[in-house]
């Protein structure tokens, strides 16, 4: 396209970022196989003739592409591609409703910190310092050993890992919206407080917000697959990416496949969500470019 | 100078009474508390666990309890392990070499390699050089560490037979090759997402650099490249990776307690690990307690030798 084909009427700045969101094909591409994932989690199973639970003992360790289970068989004989999808939900619905409660503790915090600053600030930012001080890693096992496992209480923990970033992004926005025009004439119109800070300054971050918002669940899909894996996690019978990788290490000799499946879905998943946190942040804000 | 250590220092000093303060509430959030141990047992009547309570010490108020907890720690008191009745931090301390070993080695890798493929992505931006490393570094974090091992062990042990499939040495033989054998898989691993970071970071800091006006400067007086390349743009671009080196320590240490539980690495997270299924609560918060004062003094220092190396942060 030469330049002198390109439009002169400037673009709604929601036409500007899709057009920069479009060109950024490594995005797209995530935004597609993230929905492909999700698609084919929730629906997939109802077109398997087999059960994620069902244990078919005769039929254990049945490589994959060999006869009807397509991609084979693990210890007990229960379909691998069926225990993918059904794990597919738990892991992808933990990383998202991690991430939306993450993102509420962080967007509270952060907007109150922002705005009051002072003392108030202060604290609540030096309490974000002082949990990012703990290796996520390490906290999170701690946090999982001395509760009771389960879908609910490992999403409530990556929640409680891995809202500070968020905190972070956010104090630093709203600190610097609540000088500008518009906060100070909400003020004047004798807006509370609340209601200037969730109604008119996180709307205005936005932009940053979604970008977080994604590269959060990337992060919250990771930590499930690693405190399943180690059996902190979703317990089996239940299937989750992380827990399909409990016993793949045993049988890595014999039955690769069992390690190479679900271990392949989490890279594809936690991929996708960070290129298109990257396209995102492109697209929203091209200001805030960083590489 | 001393003014900026100063204040730095007092931050830290707070940072670690509220790091301190998150790791008393974890301890009491365990089911039964400190008590946990003893209740566990059968033969502990109520009698024998109010009086046990009262020997701790538990009986009194929080803050009081907090405050002796937080006395013994600074003496270093950390409670001996449930399992074997060890001083915690000595048990820490003997497995820390392994862990320093694994995360030094996996460090000098990935600052060599990240900074390298920085600076070269930096200089020819959007090449096919710059567009393969930007995209494989978003790759590899995202590839569970713990995966990416497996598939390491799968390759290279299981089917190829030229690295040792987990440990830090093979029983018997105390060569210097054989503990380099064991340490090449596990190091790698540790390595891939860290060089990626680095990579990253210091293709972003490199490109702020080459288009400032110094660099133009250096041009103009007829400066042979190589020499604008390492005196004037990669001296500058190299400062802000003292603070990611500093960022970067949490993230480092827990991709090694990663990699170490796929590799059987006997360092500080095995350990870590080994703990938790022993329901070994003493070491559990040990460690815990000990890699958020590692990070809190990490960052410190790099905020401290940042600002002998660039002096104006000291006055900001």
């Amino acid at each position: 396209m030469t330049s002198a084909a390109l439009p002169t009427v400037p673009l709604a700045p929601g036409q500007a970022a899709w057009r920069r969101f479009r060109r950024h094909r490594l995005a797209l591409a995530g935004a597609v196989i993230i929905l492909l994932l999700i698609l084919g989690s929730a629906f997939g199973p109802y077109l398997l003739p087999f059960d994620d639970t069902y244990i078919d003992i005769m039929k254990r360790f049945a490589p994959p592409f060999s006869g009807a289970h397509i991609l084979g068989t693990d210890e007990l004989g229960r379909d691998v591609l069926a225990r993918l999808m059904m794990g597919g939900r738990v892991s992808l619905s933990i990383g998202i409703v991690a991430m939306v409660i993450a993102m509420a503790v962080g967007i509270a915090v952060g907007a109150f910190a922002g705005f009051y600053g002072g003392v108030v600030g202060a604290v609540l930012m030096r309490l974000v310092d002082a949990v990012l001080c703990f290796p996520t890693i390490f906290l999170l096992l701690a946090l999982a050993a001395l509760t009771e496992p389960g879908p609910v209480t490992t999403t409530v923990l990556i929640a409680a890992t891995a809202w500070m970033a968020v905190a972070r992004v956010v104090e630093a926005q709203v600190r610097s919206l609540r000088e500008r025009e518009f906060a100070v004439a909400a003020l004047a119109f004798g807006s509370s407080n609340l209601r200037i800070m969730f109604r008119e300054l996180v709307p205005n971050a936005i932009a940053p917000i979604v970008v977080a918002a994604t590269l959060n669940v990337a992060k919250a899909i990771l930590l499930e697959s690693y405190v399943s894996y180690l059996g902190y996690g979703i317990q089996p019978p239940a299937a989750s990416w992380g827990n399909m990788l409990n016993n793949a290490q045993i049988y890595l000799t014999s039955a690769p496949w069992l390690a190479i499946a679900p271990g392949l879905a989490i890279t594809l998943a936690v991929t996708s969500f960070n290129f298109l946190g990257d396209g995102l942040r492109d697209a929203l804000d091209p200001r805030m470019n960083i590489p | 100078m001393a003014r900026y250590v100063a204040n730095r220092l007092a931050q830290a000093i707070m940072l670690l009474v509220i790091v301190s303060a998150i790791g008393f509430a974890i301890l009491h959030l365990a089911p039964g508390g400190p008590l946990s141990q003893f209740a566990a047992s059968a033969q502990m009547t109520q009698e024998d666990l109010d009086r046990v309570t009262k020997q701790l010490g538990l009986d009194r108020s929080l803050p009081i309890q907090y405050l002796d907890w937080f006395g013994r720690m600074l003496r270093g008191d950390w409670g001996r392990s449930y399992r074997d009745g060890e001083a915690v931090l000595s048990v820490i301390s003997s497995h820390l070499g392994a862990t320093l070993e694994l995360m030094t080695t996996a460090t000098i890798i990935a600052v060599l390699l990240g900074c390298w493929i920085g600076v070269l992505g930096a200089l020819r931006r959007y090449s096919l050089f710059d567009t393969l490393a930007t995209v494989g570094a978003m790759i590899a974090l995202s590839i569970p560490t713990f995966w990416f091992g497996l598939v390491t062990i799968y390759v290279f042990s299981v089917k190829l037979g030229w690295l040792p499939s987990g440990n830090r040495q093979t029983v018997g033989d105390g060569s210097l090759l054989d503990l380099l054998h064991h340490l090449i898989a596990p190091a790698l691993v540790l390595a891939l997402v860290e060089t990626a970071m680095w990579g990253r970071f210091m293709r972003s800091a490199m490109l702020e650099v080459i288009n400032q006006d110094y660099i133009r400067t250096a041009r103009a007086k007829g400066m042979p490249e190589w020499r604008i390349l390492t005196v004037h743009a990669l001296r500058n671009a190299l400062l802000p990776m003292i603070t990611v080196a500093g960022l970067q320590f949490p993230t480092l240490l827990g991709g090694a307690l990663v990699a170490e539980t796929v590799f059987t690495w006997p360092g500080m997270g095995r350990l870590f690990l080994d703990s938790i299924g022993y329901r070994d609560y003493p070491v559990v918060m040990g460690i815990l307690m000990f890699s958020a004062t590692m990070v809190l003094i990490g960052s410190f220092l790099a905020d401290i030798f940042y600002a002998v190396v660039d002096p104006r942060i000291r006055v900001g």
